[in-house]
């Protein structure tokens, strides 16, 4: 006998095919909105057309008057059992139903409950109420203007919009390193408010049962657990008659984080009502209420020596949070991790100034594919890179080559304190130019900027933290943010297998199987995974940040080599040998002085419950939670190449090529799927998709005619390369890569442009890189920027 | 627009299963029929329009997207008269007719009159519209369609239709419309006339290009400023006719 | 439990606004009583149980309800079902055969055309009218028959092989029935 061959067994670096394709490409998985309760009613939101304006009075009369009416919900009825607001998850408050005043246009103010969702949204239609519109904020500029609106006169001790100011790094190092600097490299950007948009909208069925008390909710969310708290909290209900079963998810992004006053009202609803009550949002209500993304402001300033060589670097950034602060991110990071801009060069001296402000805007800052803003720390490092590249004049992939830690210079400290793990930027770096054919492309730029014809090569090279997070630095709330996995292996050898993170597509069924295949030896077929249900998943933190396979992946890991130490001794009992004579290999005990005698995982499996040691517990169950020790930090080289058409401002995607630095891969189609994923999304990002505003306050992005998501037509092909460098402090050596491209891949895109036209002397668009953007900033030489209002 | 609410019609005429209305043919004059019921996407796969009528053949697979050019008419598209539907400009490019029927009887609409502004066309209450009629052509068409889209199914930031009917080396017959930059289709009928009755050149081309641009009346929105549409229109009224040059250069 | 819409047997009288249609839903005839207002989506997801058409925007935009009507690719959410009155329809749920699935759920599987399995159906319902008209597509063929259905989590590359996947086992299955 010898091992299992572990790419048979579908273990570690198998592209084994995913297991919840089976149903869904029946049409049968099972969202949110496909279950249907004995009873059950449906809910819809009345929201206000307004985005800042004093309600006088809502007459909800006619609305309960029409056949099939079952409830109607206004900010009173909330108020009168202490529900009309609600924590956030940024020690802010936020109105479920507007009492005073609606601060955002699309907010919640009414819900009806009815038989059916036709009759729930004629009955919206017929509640009266009267608005006094208030003066209108639409950025911070506005916001901290003298004389500002105050939005949140909700709130004691809030004399004006602003809602913090933060400080990390060292200020006077900093000044003095740029009083040493030969050259400083400024730049003002934007990145625009944007929307992860999964095509599955937000949804709930709550199911309250006076009968039992318990009350159970389905709900698309990516963090259970958090929720089930957060409702034990604010309904004031035992935690432990609180379930929240979490579905098929159709696509996630950071949308489906945090706690909605949807979910609130309609479990709210079902607790008034006796009854089921679903609520499913409509794509506008999705678009113009639910977690936003991005929308900061940068003043970069890099220090720069002659040589290339990078001193200091100052980020003064801006946030416009909307009308509540209810980012999710962890308690001690205000701005999130923006303070991981940098991580990859090594820069002696940093300083960071965040301040964050209210404006007449949706809430909700949500980590859009993204770890806590980390985003637009990447964003803005690469974009701040290149401008400095350009400032010297120096070749923008050697500036960077120059500034990289090198590999030998592991563990790195960071500017602002981070620790990170391992890496290979320069190979990774040159990886990417050789395959993008980088030399021979400067020179077809020269040759054809000679016919007119502009073309531009863009780079963009980051690490980032992923895999929130360490419960040392991390934690939402005062939650600690470990994660967790439970595995039983039954008699037979086959295996049950739950943890607290939560796909919404990823493939956990899929690649956690994997892991105990890789550290047990049983198929990845025996192993059956199951999450989203808090009734039986281990507490978790939930899958957003990239933390699943650095975290929960960890503790599938961790707790299969629980299994393994206990079925190490029964082998040793089967084998009649001491456990110190015994040896492991794939799927096998054996005796160290004779490997042709041994006993398989699932001998040891069958013994567990039939035949084990004196004394010792029956089974081969256990449960393992892990603290990472530290974040992991995958690395990314992106590359594009673009031509850009002088009369009209439109610019194509010649090429993309993509180097990523994941550590160890589970299952290399999924990474790559996740790869795919995320550049489609920065090229989204960089190319039309935005949410804007008028000076009114109205939401432009509302639907998706305005709010533009690109199709297979314009989306381009990706050219995929991989470098790998083991995470060393991950149990399998693996990193966290779901957002990488999505937060490294809008640079390469905007880089790219500004390359094609920084002859014309333009250091900057905002994104969108518009085609009328494009054109503007050729025609004028200037910088354009892309805050709101937008000009009509 | 009805299921955001824009609209809520208290009674509802389904016309798609009123018989032979799903047809597009070329008569022997040569003037185009389209009816109510003809899809989007058979024009785009129509291979009369290649040759027959190429403005049209140009902006069938522009329309919205593949899965709405099933079921969307040209027709009806007129009919919705949206500023920035594609079909109204290509009509009116053409000079093409509305046939709308009612109780009294058929009778021709202009495609230029029909669209009265924003969403209101010129039918009756009692009337539908049963088909679009492409005049005959007084030569060898020629024209195209171009259309600023950040994505398939973007509507129209700017589009430009340009229609001619060449005899023998002369334009004699022209004709301009623009989507998107007005409060209802333009017909840029200088520029037009600029072309017609003489051989299209590089010179004409850039003065027809510089009086659509100056028909445009458009309006700065997140699509772009009023000048960069203006912009489009001159951009792309040049680069058809500049095509239609080239290849009437290569054909000689 | 609803008044939007209630199966019945063929024949029963019903008070106005409602409609009695029938409608052949993966080959089998379905009558129900339906408010005129009722959208096709809706009929098949609420009335028929067919849960495998989702809806994911109010704009005819995203493709994710895109079902087969008399063979052709419609968006369900932007067709009223008394317009699907005596027409056929085919959904997601009737695209395997009784014993085993179609080339182009296969397809979708083997080359990781799907991550949440939201966008899905519609792109199988789209790519199969394509491969009903075009059995060999080229790659942009491909992108841009699939150009009405959005998806946010593959970048499209994968469903785009799916669909050639699909398009090569279809040939072998043609080329065995004509040898």
């Amino acid at each position: 006998m010898t091992a299992v061959d572990e790419i048979k067994i579908g273990g570690m670096g198998a592209s084994r095919r995913r297991v919840e394709d089976n149903r869904f490409i029946r049409g049968k998985g099972n969202y949110v909105d496909d279950i249907v309760l004995p009873g059950m009613l449906h809910m819809e939101i009345l929201r206000s057309p307004l985005a800042h304006a004093r309600i006088r009075s809502i007459d909800a009369s006619k609305a309960w008057a029409m056949p099939g009416v079952r409830l109607v919900l206004t900010g009173e009825t909330m108020a009168a059992r202490n529900l009309a607001w609600m924590p956030t998850l940024s020690y802010d408050t936020q109105a479920v139903l507007a009492t005073d005043k609606v601060r955002f246009q699309g907010q919640e103010v009414a819900c009806v409950i009815a038989d059916d969702p036709y009759i729930a949204k004629d009955a919206c239609e017929a509640i009266v109420v009267d608005y006094e519109p208030l003066p209108v904020i639409v950025n911070p500029t506005q916001s901290m203007a003298d004389g500002a609106p105050l939005i949140r006169d909700d709130k004691e001790n809030q004399p004006n919009n602003v809602i913090y100011d933060w400080e990390v790094g060292d200020k006077e190092g900093t000044d003095s390193a740029f009083a040493q600097a030969d050259l400083v490299s400024k730049i003002d950007l934007h990145y625009p408010r944007s929307h992860p948009s999964p095509i599955e909208c937000c949804g709930s069925i709550a199911d309250f049962n006076r009968a039992t008390s318990k009350l159970t909710v389905y709900l698309t969310t990516q963090a259970p657990h958090i929720i089930r708290a957060a409702v034990a909290l604010v309904a004031e209900l035992p935690e432990q008659m609180i379930r929240i079963i979490s579905p098929d998810i159709g696509g996630g992004f950071g949308n489906k984080v945090p706690v909605y006053p949807g979910y609130v009202a309609s479990i709210l609803a079902s607790i008034l009502l006796e009854r089921p009550v679903k609520w499913i949002e409509d794509r506008t209500g999705n678009l113009i209420s639910t977690g936003f993304a991005r929308d900061i402001y940068l003043h970069g300033e890099l220090a720069l020596r002659k040589d290339g060589r990078i001193l200091g670097v100052r980020m003064n950034t801006t946030a416009d949070h909307g009308a509540f602060f209810s980012d999710a991110q962890p308690s001690k990071f205000k701005i999130g991790l923006m303070h991981s801009a940098f991580s990859c060069y090594d820069i002696p001296n940093a300083h960071l100034l965040a301040r964050g402000v209210y404006t007449n805007k949706a809430p909700g800052g949500v980590a859009y594919r993204c770890s806590f803003r980390v985003t637009e720390a990447m964003f803005f490092q690469e974009r701040m890179v290149q401008a400095a590249a350009d400032d010297l004049g120096m070749d923008q992939a050697e500036f960077r080559r120059i500034n990289f830690v090198r590999d030998d210079d592991f563990p790195h400290r960071t500017p602002w304190g981070f620790l990170t793990d391992s890496g290979q930027y320069g190979k990774c770096l040159d990886v990417g130019l050789e395959a993008v054919g980088y030399q021979d492309f400067l020179m077809e730029k020269e040759e054809a900027a000679k016919r007119g014809r502009l073309l531009g090569i863009g780079i963009s090279t980051m690490t980032e933290p992923l895999g929130a997070g360490n419960s040392r630095e991390y934690d939402i709330l005062g939650i600690k943010m470990f994660d967790s996995a439970e595995l039983k292996i039954h008699m037979t050898g086959k295996a049950l297998l739950r943890t607290g993170a939560k796909s919404q597509g990823q493939g956990h069924e899929t690649t956690w199987a994997q892991i105990v295949a890789h550290e047990l030896g049983i198929p990845a077929e025996d192993v059956l995974v199951e999450e989203g249900d808090t009734d039986t998943a281990p507490f978790g933190m939930g899958t957003y940040a990239s933390r699943s396979t650095p975290v929960a992946g960890a503790a599938v890991a961790m707790v299969s080599r629980k299994i393994r130490s206990k079925a190490r001794k029964i082998a040793a009992h089967l084998l009649e040998i001491s456990e110190e004579d015994v040896e492991w290999e794939l799927g096998r005990f054996y005796v160290r002085s004779q490997p042709d005698r041994g006993v398989t995982i699932q001998e040891c499996a069958v013994a567990a419950y039939s035949n084990m040691p004196d004394g010792m517990e029956p089974g081969l169950e256990n449960v393992a939670y892990y603290d990472p020790p530290n974040l992991t930090w995958p690395f990314a080289c992106y590359i594009v190449k673009v031509e850009v058409d002088p009369a009209t401002g439109v610019w194509d995607v010649l090429r993309m090529v993509a180097v990523d630095d994941c550590g160890v891969r589970i299952n290399p189609m999924i990474v790559e799927g996740q790869i795919m994923g995320g550049l489609t999304e920065a090229y989204a990002m960089a190319n039309m998709q935005f949410i804007t505003f008028d000076a009114e306050g109205n939401c432009i992005g509302s639907n998706f005619t305005d709010y533009l998501l690109p199709t297979a037509w314009e989306t381009p092909g990706f050219e995929l390369h991989e470098v790998v460098t083991p995470c060393p402090h991950h149990p399998i050596g693996a990193k966290g890569i779901g957002e990488c491209a999505a937060v490294g891949g809008p640079a390469a895109f905007v880089n790219a442009v500004m390359d094609a036209v920084k002859g014309s002397g333009v250091r900057n668009i905002d994104m969108p890189v518009l085609p009328d953007r494009v054109y503007e900033a050729l025609q004028t030489g200037q910088d354009i920027s892309g805050a709101p209002p937008v000009k009509m | 627009m009805m299921k955001l609410r824009f609209a809520s019609p208290e009674m509802l005429v389904d016309i798609n299963e009123i018989p032979d209305l799903d047809y597009h043919r070329v008569d022997d004059d040569g003037t185009i029929r389209v009816g109510a019921v003809c899809r989007h996407a058979d024009l785009e796969r129509s291979s009369l329009l290649d040759t027959r009528q190429p403005t049209m053949a140009a902006a069938a697979p522009l329309v919205a997207d593949p899965i709405v050019r099933m079921r969307g008419t040209l027709v009806g598209s007129v009919c919705h008269a949206d500023p920035q539907g594609d079909w109204a400009s290509v009509m009116t490019a053409l000079d093409a007719s509305i046939i709308a029927q009612g109780p009294n009887g058929r009778r021709s609409i202009a495609v230029r009159d029909f669209v009265l502004g924003p969403f209101q066309n010129a039918l009756a209450f009692d009337e539908i519209a049963v088909e679009a009629v492409v005049p005959t052509p007084r030569g060898m068409p020629a024209g195209g369609y171009l259309k600023l889209e950040r994505r398939v199914g973007d509507y129209a930031t700017v589009g430009v239709a340009v229609a001619i009917d060449r005899v023998g080396s002369q334009v004699g017959r022209a004709g301009i419309a623009l989507t998107a930059v007005g409060p209802a289709t333009i017909a840029a009928d200088a520029a037009a006339q600029k072309l017609t009755g003489r051989p299209l050149t590089a010179d004409n081309i850039g003065e027809a290009a510089e009086l659509a641009a100056e028909a445009a009346q458009p309006k700065s929105d997140h699509r772009g400023s009023a000048d960069f549409k203006r912009q489009m229109v001159r951009v792309f009224t040049s680069r058809i006719l500049t095509g239609l040059l080239r290849s009437e250069e290569e054909a000689a | 439990m609803t008044s939007l819409f209630r199966e019945v047997t063929p024949g029963t009288a019903e008070e106005i606004p409602v409609r009695e249609i029938t409608v052949t839903v993966n080959g089998q005839r379905r009558s129900a009583v339906v408010e005129p207002r009722l959208v096709l989506a809706h009929l098949l997801r609420q009335g028929f149980k067919l849960t495998g058409t989702h809806t994911g925007c109010d704009t005819s935009n995203c493709g994710a309800c895109t079902v087969l009507v008399d063979g052709r690719p419609v968006k369900s959410c932007t067709m009223f079902a008394v317009q699907a009155d005596g027409h056929e329809v085919m959904t997601v749920e009737g695209l395997a055969g009784p014993s085993e699935l179609h080339p182009l759920q296969e397809g979708f599987k083997e080359e990781h055309g799907l991550q949440c399995g939201f966008c899905t159906p519609g792109m199988m319902m789209a790519s199969k009218a394509l491969l009903d008209e075009n059995p060999s597509p080229t790659e942009d063929e491909i992108r841009w028959a699939l150009s009405g259905n959005l998806c946010r989590c593959t970048g499209y590359q994968n469903i785009v092989k799916a669909v050639m996947w699909a398009a090569g086992k279809l040939d072998g299955e043609t080329a065995e029935v004509q040898a």
